[in-house]
């Protein structure tokens, strides 16, 4: 068995180990010591080998034999073994090992040692490491150590008593009556324990905030005594009396402050003090000012100190130092939502923050511009936000170039503008955007048709500089292919035309296919593209047949695949190949998601009509409206009920219904016969309003159908005109209404319209219906809805 | 505060005050991660850092960084106060520290910790009450100590 070495020995040959190899032998020995000294009894150099230990743990070598050390030091009476055991604790033991557990006794047994310091031991090991089960066991020491006892001991059962809120919240309430009374002490070390306890209860339980509420006062009383008072050089920093005790009351009076008028009125002459008065030269005064703006702009405070507090940050946008401006940055993300105009201000110099060399400044200086662009700033800004990209880190890129992306979308002023930033972006960034980002490209640049021919110069000089860019070489291909006979006819507007010949074009787009930079999506892109080239052009066709018949046999498949039948477009469908490649219609955002709009029924009206549906029954107004409800029909787009567009209304829901072009009359819902006479029975009032008064009739004609009448009259002094009903009925039941009699009511109830509705209830639903009067009266159209429950005569 | 690191250029550990429970994987994962990031950092750059949902402030003194992760409400130019006050208590003590002190006394680095820090809060606000403290406990530990053979060079 070697003979241990006094610790700093043992140091000192780890550290004279010339290789890792050597490092680790010298270890294993005195580990080995080490182990061997702990079997043995008491002796005087135990606290030294554990001490040993925990330096050869810190160097990252495993050190859990030493646990049990440990725990026999802890109960040693020695203050010297204690001192290093409690260490050893700290740092070997946590929460998770079974070991801590068996410190819980002698953890209690110091805290009520007579010496302090070993106290002071017991309450800093609780505090660092303590279980949820050892902090419920020993919190009532807690309370008691921190009524009575010394400053010292007060401030460090504080800190503990935190440590066991955060980790067993109920008993937050134990320690509330305590920490109230320890803000009365003098002792700073004892109220800055108290703040942060106070704090701690407040954030975790809303009834506790309102309690401490009323120590408002008190917290002001107290930091106006900081602020104010003279030099005492136990707590100065540099001019600010003990800042890190003004920083907690300030947090802490944002927290009390935060909902409350009463509290904030109380703190906001303290703030503006405090705003105004704190020297702002060196970083503890910036920091106790940072936490100030910060409370400021957190609670109910006046306007005058918020823009008291939001120009503070903007002077220290203007501070040399970086750790000032970032700071500034990130509180200023945080109110340019709720503050944006005074932020707006600012901006010059945020953007300024952009050419900053730090990573951490320029990243907050991102964030923060892409937040305050605007409408009205959207040039100058994104000819900012284009420089930074051209220039910025790269684990930035993707981050600006989509923040880009969105900024254009929103506020773009013009499409050819929004088409170019896209386009530099792509250009500089192009590696970095999103995989979205092609097909948004391609649907923008479909939908600025009066800009095909600029988009697609443009594209094609890009695509003569670089063909790296991935997304850039499929968004130019695709152009190409597209509107390359714009590109050969040699005239554009807006820019510069090409001279180009057909050779040209498709020399650009085989070196695309035949570069080895080219994904395979792009190979796949460009072979399209010269695929439609093929109507577009006129002398070059036979190229376009050789490049296709050699793909043929590519490797790739999908390029094979591609090649084939683009082959067979040439030889076996050639009759075919100028329909399948004419120009793309204008792709709309989201068509597959919509079931009821008028996006659905522009693709229906594109679809080849094909067969109509035989014998098809009236349709129901049920399944037009895929939401089929009764408020739908009424409270949507009128389309559905209007007998011109009541072809595309009942389509919508049914995108390859094909009735919707056959013969109207299936669907004719509001007109096509001549109306019958009303027929008698009492009639019912249902509506009377305005001088407009609706009656109704009901006749059943059969187990399940009915006819409905509705007589309108007018009793005003003047006529209505075009007045027209509509009706909408529960989802099984069909309606059919038949052509009004006329719509023109003249005054006086001198003549009166009547409407046949014929209702079909095969599932003998609860019958209701809802009605819908338009009509013009007084030159002024006016609408109103009526609804039916009961119908007499059922 | 999270965890307080004290690291030296060669990314060699000095001292870990771990305020969070963590395994000694996760403990070796933040450790390497820190040295990484802070190390990587050029020479007049800001001293905060954002890594994963921690704000990270550090500062160099002479060969060692001094790391420590905050909170989400934490105040970062504070904790640049409680670096340099904690670098000052260790100057107090040592009288001109330097690395080769906090290698040779890193019980004592901690202990003074212990007196400055607490749950990853500031426990004492004067400098000279931890001096005070510092001393009377190193009294003593010195008085209960007498009784063995080797003094060992403190």
């Amino acid at each position: 068995m070697s003979p241990s070495i006094p610790l700093q020995e043992m140091i000192r040959a780890i550290r004279s180990a010339r290789t890792q190899c050597e490092e680790r032998g010298v270890i294993q020995r005195e580990c080995a010591a080490i182990r061997a000294q702990f079997r043995q009894a008491d002796n005087g150099a135990r606290s030294h080998n554990l001490a040993k230990l925990l330096y050869v743990h810190m160097l990252g070598y495993p050190a859990h034999f030493g646990q049990m050390e440990c725990v026999r030091m802890i109960a040693s009476p020695r203050y010297s073994e204690k001192r290093v055991g409690y260490l050893g604790a700290m740092m070997l033991l946590d929460e998770k090992q079974d070991a801590s557990l068996l410190i819980t006794n002698s953890i209690k047994n110091d805290l009520s040692h007579s010496n302090q310091y070993v106290q002071s031991l017991a309450l800093c090991t609780l505090a660092c490491m303590g279980s949820a089960e050892m902090c419920r066991d020993l919190a009532p020491e807690i309370d008691r150590l921190l009524r009575a006892s010394n400053s010292y001991i007060k401030k460090k059962a504080a800190l503990c008593a935190v440590h066991i809120v955060r980790k067993v919240h109920e008993l937050g309430e134990l320690f509330a009556p305590a920490a109230r009374s320890l803000l009365t002490e003098k002792n700073h070390g004892v109220l800055h324990g108290a703040v942060v306890l106070i704090t701690e209860l407040c954030e975790r339980n809303p009834e506790a905030l309102e309690r401490f509420r009323k120590t408002v006062p008190d917290l002001v009383q107290i930091m106006k005594g900081l602020v104010i008072s003279g030099y005492s050089p136990e707590h100065d920093v540099a001019g600010i009396s003990d800042p890190f005790l003004q920083v907690r009351i300030l947090r802490l009076l944002r927290i009390l402050g935060r909902h409350s008028e009463t509290a904030s009125d109380a703190m906001n002459d303290l703030l503006a003090q405090v705003a105004t008065n704190t020297d702002s030269t060196k970083t503890v005064g910036n920091a106790v000012l940072y936490e100030t703006v910060l409370t400021v702009l957190d609670i109910k405070s006046e306007s005058g100190l918020r823009v008291l507090a939001v120009n503070i940050l903007g002077r220290f946008l203007l501070n040399n130092d970086r750790n000032i401006r970032y700071i500034a940055m990130m509180s200023l993300q945080k109110i340019v939502g709720t503050d944006h105009n005074a932020v707006q201000r600012h901006r010059g110099t945020i953007v300024d923050c952009l050419k900053d060399h730090d990573a951490s400044v320029k990243r907050r200086a991102l964030e923060l511009s892409l937040a305050l662009v605007s409408a009205s700033n959207i040039r100058s800004m994104m000819k900012e936000l284009l420089l930074f990209l051209s220039s910025c880190p790269p684990e930035l890129r993707a981050q600006t170039a989509s923040g880009i992306f969105n900024a254009a979308e929103r506020y773009a002023p013009s499409q050819r503008w929004h088409i170019d930033t896209i386009l530099h972006v792509l250009t500089t960034a192009g590696g970095d955007v999103r995989d979205e980002t092609v097909p948004n490209l391609i649907q923008l640049i479909t939908n600025t048709s009066e800009l095909h021919c600029y988009t697609v110069h443009k594209l094609y000089r890009a695509l003569l500089t670089d063909i790296s860019q991935q997304p850039l070489v499929q968004v130019a291909c695709w152009c190409i292919g597209e509107y390359g006979d714009l590109l050969l006819k040699g005239e554009c507007q807006e820019t510069e035309p090409a001279q180009v010949t057909e050779d040209d074009v498709l020399d650009s787009l085989e070196t695309v296919l035949q570069s080895h930079m080219s994904a395979p999506a792009t190979r796949g892109f460009a072979l399209t593209a010269t695929m439609k080239l093929s109507t577009r052009i006129t002398d070059n066709v036979d190229r376009i047949r050789s490049i296709v018949s050699i793909y043929g046999s590519c490797i790739d498949v999908e390029l094979q695949q591609r090649a084939v039948e683009y082959n067979a477009l040439f030889k076996k469908y050639d009759h075919m190949r100028a329909a399948v490649l004419e120009r793309m219609p204008v792709i709309e955002k989201n068509s597959l998601g919509q079931t009821n709009g008028e996006s659905a029924v522009e693709a229906i009206k594109a679809v080849q009509p094909a067969t109509v549906k035989q014998g098809e029954p009236p349709l129901p107004l049920q399944p037009a409206n895929q939401v089929c409800d009764l408020l739908d029909l009424l409270g949507g787009s009128e389309e559905p009920l209007q007998p011109s567009s009541v072809q595309s209304g009942t389509a919508s829901g049914l995108p390859i219904n094909n009735s919707s072009t056959a013969g109207g009359d299936l669907l004719d819902l509001l007109g096509g016969f001549e109306p019958t006479p009303a027929a008698p029975a009492p009639a019912v009032t249902v509506y009377e309003k305005d001088g407009v008064n609706l009656t109704l009739l009901c006749e059943k004609h059969s187990d399940s159908g009915l006819t409905v009448t509705l007589t309108a009259s007018n009793s005003n002094d003047s006529d209505i005109s075009s007045f027209t009903l509509q009706a909408a009925v529960p989802k099984s039941v069909q309606l059919h209404m038949k052509a009004p009699s006329g719509d023109f009511l003249p005054a006086r109830g001198a003549a009166k319209v009547t409407q046949m509705v014929v209702l079909n209830n095969p599932n003998k639903v609860n019958l209701k219906m809802r009605v819908r009067i338009s009509y013009t009266s007084q030159g002024s159209a006016c609408q109103d809805t009526v609804q039916i429950d009961s119908f007499p005569g059922l | 505060m999270r965890f307080l690191l004290l690291f030296s250029r060669q990314g060699k550990m000095r001292l870990q005050k771990w305020f969070m429970p963590l395994t000694e994987r996760e403990k070796k994962k933040v450790m390497r991660d820190m040295m990484m990031l802070v190390l990587a950092r050029p020479p007049r750059s800001s001293n905060f850092l954002q890594w994963r949902d921690l704000k990270i402030v550090y500062k160099r003194y002479a060969s060692l960084y001094f790391c420590a992760a905050l909170e989400e409400h934490d105040n970062e130019l504070l904790a640049l106060e409680v670096l340099h006050r904690y670098v000052e208590l260790l100057d107090k003590y040592f009288g001109n520290v330097c690395e080769l002190d906090i290698i040779f006394n890193f019980e004592k680095a901690y202990f003074i910790l212990d007196e400055f820090l607490m749950g990853g809060e500031v426990l004492e606000t004067s400098k000279i009450a931890v001096g005070v403290s510092m001393e009377e406990a190193d009294t003593l530990q010195e008085q209960t100590m007498e009784e063995y053979m080797s003094k060992p060079a403190y």
